[in-house]
């Protein structure tokens, strides 16, 4: 397979942009091969230039982005000199593309059949009946169930991941020698994700097709890739093939790329978080892109750029270390990260911030139930209710951290919404310190905004756009009547930026001059500049790159520990639980189904949704075999959830009492329950 | 000669505006991200031509909105002023003013348009076209000296103006040389070659145009009826120029009027949803059903009935004349906030929420607070583009209306009551076409730049929109 020549083989690639008063060399003599019958990652945090290079190949770089120099060749044929409409054959034909967001890379007034079709009639000459033929069995190879109805629907009937393969269906559609794939499954959930790996890589085997994976998530290489090559600021830091890499990562961002990923046996120490961000590619470069972040970079990195090193087994890195002569510094940073991660893997619950004293939970929320009315008619009618979250009880102690785990439109986050009051609960209790906060009218509930506060997902979207840093934090403190004065809220304010780890002339500046992981530290200020006792997380880093993401976990590990906040941490990531929570809870369709400490639920899931949900993320190790439970269909729908449980139509032990009632709560410790019937205490007469 | 400042209606509220964008721009000045967008609108081209253009008109507009009545005599140590109310315009053009024909004449003509039978000397009776009162006065032969003395006094002025322009031009040239040091020659190159960031030569080129025009135009004016005269022997150009100030007011108090409506209202509909959003939404639904010239004539015809019955809270005509122009921008304002509403609600329903509202939401934040600092500050972008949008749309409903007989006083010079009087004209053999001309020219003028300045605004100001360069030069330039 290597000796022969390759399918595509980028040469020196240096796309830029043009970002208005600057020029953003966002791919800077990029290399690289993909071999036939190969997939071949690209790995790279947002903004390194992975999706701009798979751009480039196809030629389809925004007006103002331009390709400078390289080559793109194609079995030979340099496909950056051919002309325009010669380019038209090649795409669609010889390099199939999937995009990232399958809502938006559908037209929504064509039906999925006639989108699948217009790409056989653009490349070959098929027509009529043959054509029908042919869409039918492209949707019945990406495993649509029902085919011979779905072809015929509108992508507004589609769910997300049926998108995602009408999508990978029209790039199918004229067996293209090469697929690219651009994050395609990160815009899913972690089940439908398993399913639209399952299926690339069954298509890949089948059809012997190349594939080019650009993605962030190590997992989802680990799963995939043939050969990886990591991406950083520009340009690419490593080569290697998929055991070499997961083994042994060479260049000293790889190996701080996977320390800084958030695990159960790391949760006693900080993660080693990748101090600074990326630089920007507006600057020339000199030195090591990487050398001003990297704990290993001596005086050379910062005037030489290195060049090409072999680092054993095929492995190639851009790093001085690996120059020969250059004294080998095996893996000093690994070797230490090692240890002190087995060193606290040996007791994992040592870390303990406030022992719970108190028996009494700070917060406990009884059979919460958010409602929303679905309007129709003339008169607005009440027809149906989205029933979003259906019956939640959960209960926090001081200084714990409860993370709330589920796919998107479960309900976690209006849970989160409902404790706060910025959604209007529809019935239940949320008691807080012996108040009902469901209960209070505006002006009771006024003196006790100070308690609860919010982190939001969306950096971009938390911070007000024309509010200065300095503003958005006082905010707060104004209006629930906290510090004397505007001195002493100044104070404060510079009291709070220090907490999080920013310097305190940065509250005169505005929110777009700060990056993404900057903005959720000033939201989390923001949040604290009222002294809550419990803070709200609904999803604080699923928008943040992993060694940002990691430099926020650290951050409020740290101010747990030091102000003794309790966390409800809403998110769909597993493995950030596992870092943080103290107790988990999962939730599928507006009802929480499994509940206990993290040991519990994680290393015994008992309900068969978390067995499913757990074994779908993607492992790291290779070595690790897994049987991924593959669960049947989507999140129905919460306006009229299945009758009985509401998972058994997808649940592989799903038995008839399944589909009559919804199941009470087996317990199996003082902490862990979970509701299933599986483990009532007849079920095993019944299913006999 | 002394005089009495009088103030009217429209010129307090064109005042209070200058104050108010003055405050405006020292704000803007001071915050970076609400400069950026500006200075997008000064990079573009097409937008600084144009807003070069509205300058003048501004000008214009401006002068003739400080109004005096100058002393006539003084009796008995009692200063006695005159009835009529002039503006620092009207001094500035009194030849224009003061020399009127009889009737019709056509442009630069030295004659009438009509003959008439005119008495000689000697007692004999002749019909023919008479001589002109002021215009070609000055010539003695006006068959053989027309020709030349035009073309001299259109040299005279393009002269001129390449004076006023070289001096603009090499004053600008020292300044931007000071501003950021390089020497004046190479200033002067890159000017030429379009290589400065503020497109200093499209401004300059258009000033070079305006100029070449307005020279000769004002040359002209001194001794002849550019644009000829109209029924009763009043300067069509003098005319023409006095309507810029009507259109002007009428494009901008009117969005002084509609904006705290459309803000107000359609932020608030956005914003609390439910009951507020249903009843808002059903005013503005109404309004909008209702054919909106029927309902700007009803106010306007029971405004009029109201002015001539109360004759005396008037001293003079010009004021009476100016509190119907006013009431006219009330009208238009009350009747055309729709449209903004429905734009600012739309938005406000995006913004309520946004994960920063919410977060206000959770401090507590009074409404009125995060209707105030939040809400408002968001969408003041809309705002601003549809002022602007609106501005050149109000000058043209001004016009419609006046020439429907609904719009300003019949004694208000305004580009629609000489539309509504060229109705006859047209309809007379030989047909008088100045006036329409004059009218259409000046009023598409205005209109087409201010379009012009309105798309460069939206331009910068639209997220949605992304001024993208041509990739080629960039890299260029790296």
């Amino acid at each position: 397979m290597s000796n022969a020549r390759p399918l595509l083989s980028v040469r020196n690639l240096r796309t830029w942009l043009d970002a208005g008063d600057a020029v953003v060399r966002a791919v800077d003599g990029v290399s690289f091969e993909v071999h036939r019958g190969e997939t071949f990652a690209l790995v790279g945090e947002s903004g390194c230039g992975k999706s701009m290079t798979a751009l480039s190949i196809m030629r389809l770089l925004p007006d103002a982005g331009g390709i400078v120099g390289g080559s793109v060749e194609l079995d030979g044929r340099d496909l950056l000199q051919l002309p325009e409409s010669a380019m038209r054959e090649v795409r669609g034909r010889r390099i199939g593309m999937i995009f990232q967001e399958p809502a938006l890379s559908l037209n929504p007034v064509m039906t999925a059949g006639a989108q699948i079709a217009e790409t056989l009639r653009r490349h070959t000459d098929l027509a009529g009946a043959a054509l029908e033929e042919r869409v039918q069995k492209l949707i019945e190879a990406v495993q649509i169930p029902d085919a011979a109805r779905r072809r015929d629907e509108y992508p507004f009937q589609l769910s997300g991941g049926m998108k995602q393969r009408v999508m990978i269906a029209m790039a199918l559609a004229c067996d293209p020698e090469l697929l690219i794939a651009d994050e395609p499954t990160t815009a899913v959930d972690v089940t439908i994700q398993a399913q639209v790996l399952d299926l690339l890589r069954q298509l890949q085997r089948d059809r012997r097709m190349s594939m080019m994976l650009i993605t962030h998530d190590l997992g989802v290489v680990a799963e995939m890739a043939h050969r990886v090559a990591v991406m950083y600021a520009g340009e690419i830091v490593e080569t290697a093939s998929r055991e070499a890499f997961f083994a042994r990562p060479a260049h000293p961002y790889s190996r701080r790329l996977f320390e800084s990923l958030p695990t159960g046996a790391k949760r006693g120490a900080p993660l080693a978080a990748i101090p600074g961000t990326v630089p920007s590619l507006t600057r020339v470069f000199t030195g090591c892109r990487f050398a001003d972040r990297c704990d290993s970079a001596w005086d050379l990195c910062h005037r030489v750029a290195p060049g090409w090193h072999g680092a054993g087994s095929g492995q190639m890195a851009r790093c001085h270390l690996y120059a020969p002569g250059a004294k080998f510094k095996d893996d000093g940073g690994r070797m230490k990260a090692e240890v002190t991660t087995g060193d606290v893997g040996s007791h994992p619950s040592s870390f303990i911030p406030h022992p719970s004293v108190a028996a009494t939970p700070l917060l406990a929320v009884r059979d919460l139930k958010v409602h929303f009315p679905v309007h129709k008619g003339l008169l607005r009618r009440v027809v149906a209710h989205v029933k979003a979250v259906d019956g939640v009880s959960l209960e926090i102690e001081a200084g714990r951290t409860l993370g709330l785990v589920g796919e998107s439109g479960c309900g976690k986050t209006t849970v989160g919404k409902g404790i706060l009051r910025l959604v209007e609960p529809t019935s239940g209790a949320v008691l807080f310190d012996g108040a009902d906060l469901a209960r209070l009218g505006r002006a009771e509930l006024r003196p006790r905004r100070k308690d609860v506060q919010i982190i939001f997902q969306d950096p971009y979207a938390s911070l007000n756009p024309r509010m200065r840093v300095m503003e958005a934090l006082e905010e707060g403190m104004a209006a629930l009547g906290i510090g004397a004065g505007r001195e002493e809220r100044q104070d404060r304010i510079d009291a709070l930026l220090g907490d999080v780890g920013l310097a305190r002339d940065l509250k005169f500046r505005y929110p777009h001059e700060f990056s993404g992981g900057q903005r959720q530290r000033v939201a989390i200020a923001r949040a604290l500049s009222v002294e809550p006792r419990l803070i709200i997380c609904d999803e604080p880093t699923s928008a943040l790159d992993v060694s940002v993401q990691a430099q926020i976990l650290n951050l409020l590990k740290a101010l747990q520990r030091k102000r003794g906040l309790a966390y409800l941490f809403i998110t769909h990531n597993i493995s950030v639980i596992e870092f943080l929570a103290h107790e988990v809870a999962v939730m599928y369709l507006g009802r929480i189904v499994e509940r206990g400490s993290v040991e519990e639920v994680l290393a015994g899931p008992k309900h068969p949704y978390t067995r499913a949900l757990l074994s779908a993320v993607p492992v790291m190790d290779p070595a690790t075999k897994r049987n991924v439970i593959r669960l049947q269909g989507e999140l129905p729908s919460p306006v009229s959830p299945p009758a009985g449980c509401h998972f058994h139509p997808r649940c592989p032990d799903a038995f008839a009492r399944c589909r009559e009632a919804y199941p009470d709560s087996a317990r199996f410790t003082v902490s862990h329950s979970t509701a299933c019937h599986l483990y009532a205490a007849d079920a095993v007469k019944q299913k006999a | 000669m002394s005089f009495k400042l009088e103030i009217l209606w429209t010129d307090a509220l064109i005042y209070l505006l200058l104050v108010v964008v003055a405050l405006l721009v020292r704000h803007v000045r001071r915050h970076e991200h609400l400069m950026a967008p500006w200075r997008k609108v000064a990079r573009s081209a097409s937008g600084m031509a144009a807003a070069t253009v509205l300058a003048f008109f501004v000008v214009i507009g401006l002068a003739d909105s400080v109004h005096y009545r100058p002393a006539v005599e003084v009796r008995d140590g009692k200063t006695i002023y005159a009835v009529e109310v002039l503006s620092v315009f009207d001094k500035l053009t009194t030849k224009l003013r003061t020399q009127k024909a009889k009737t019709y004449s056509a442009p630069l003509a030295t004659h009438r348009y009509a003959k008439e039978t005119i008495e000689l000397p000697d007692g004999l009776q002749v019909r023919d076209y008479p001589r002109l009162t002021y215009g070609g006065a000055h010539l003695a032969d006006p068959a053989t000296e027309w020709g030349p003395d035009i073309a001299r006094r259109c040299l005279y002025g393009i002269a001129g103006g390449a004076l006023i322009w070289l001096v603009v031009a090499t004053l600008l040239c020292v300044v931007l040389a000071r501003w950021d040091p390089a020497d004046t020659g190479r200033m002067w190159r890159a000017l030429r070659r379009g290589e400065t960031e503020i497109p200093w030569r499209a401004i300059l080129l258009t000033l070079a145009v305006v100029l070449a025009v307005g020279g000769p135009l004002v040359a002209l004016a001194a001794n002849y009826h550019v644009f000829g005269t109209d029924k009763v022997g009043q300067d069509v150009f003098y005319q023409a120029l006095k309507s810029v100030r009507t259109g002007l007011v009428i494009g901008t108090l009117t969005t002084l009027v509609m904006l705290p409506f459309a803000l107000a209202l359609g932020v608030m509909a956005g914003y609390f949803k439910g009951w507020v959003d249903d009843v808002i939404q059903y005013l503005y639904t109404t309004l909008s059903s209702i054919p909106g010239v029927l309902l700007i004539a009803a106010a306007v015809l029971m405004m009029q009935v109201w002015i001539e019955t109360h004759p005396e809270l008037f001293d003079t005509v010009l004021a009476r004349a100016d509190l119907r122009l006013l009431f006219l921008c009330v009208i238009l304002g009350i009747t055309s906030w729709t449209g903004l509403a429905r734009l600012l609600r739309g938005e406000a329903l995006k913004l309520r929420e946004m994960e920063y509202i919410q977060a206000a939401h959770a401090f507590a934040v009074p409404h009125f607070r995060i209707l105030t600092r939040h809400i408002l500050p968001n969408v003041m972008h809309i705002v601003l583009i549809a002022i602007v949008m609106d501005f050149s749309g109000l000058v043209l409903a001004e016009a419609v209306l006046s020439y429907v007989g609904v719009g300003v006083d019949p004694s208000t010079i305004s580009f629609g009551t000489m539309i509504n009087s060229a109705r006859l004209e047209m309809a007379r053999e030989p047909i008088v076409w100045w006036s329409l001309t004059a009218a259409f020219t000046f009023m598409l003028l205005l209109v087409l730049s201010a379009n012009l300045f309105a798309d460069a605004v939206r331009d910068a100001f639209d997220p949605r929109i992304r001024v993208g360069r041509s990739f080629r030069l960039a890299a260029q330039k790296a």
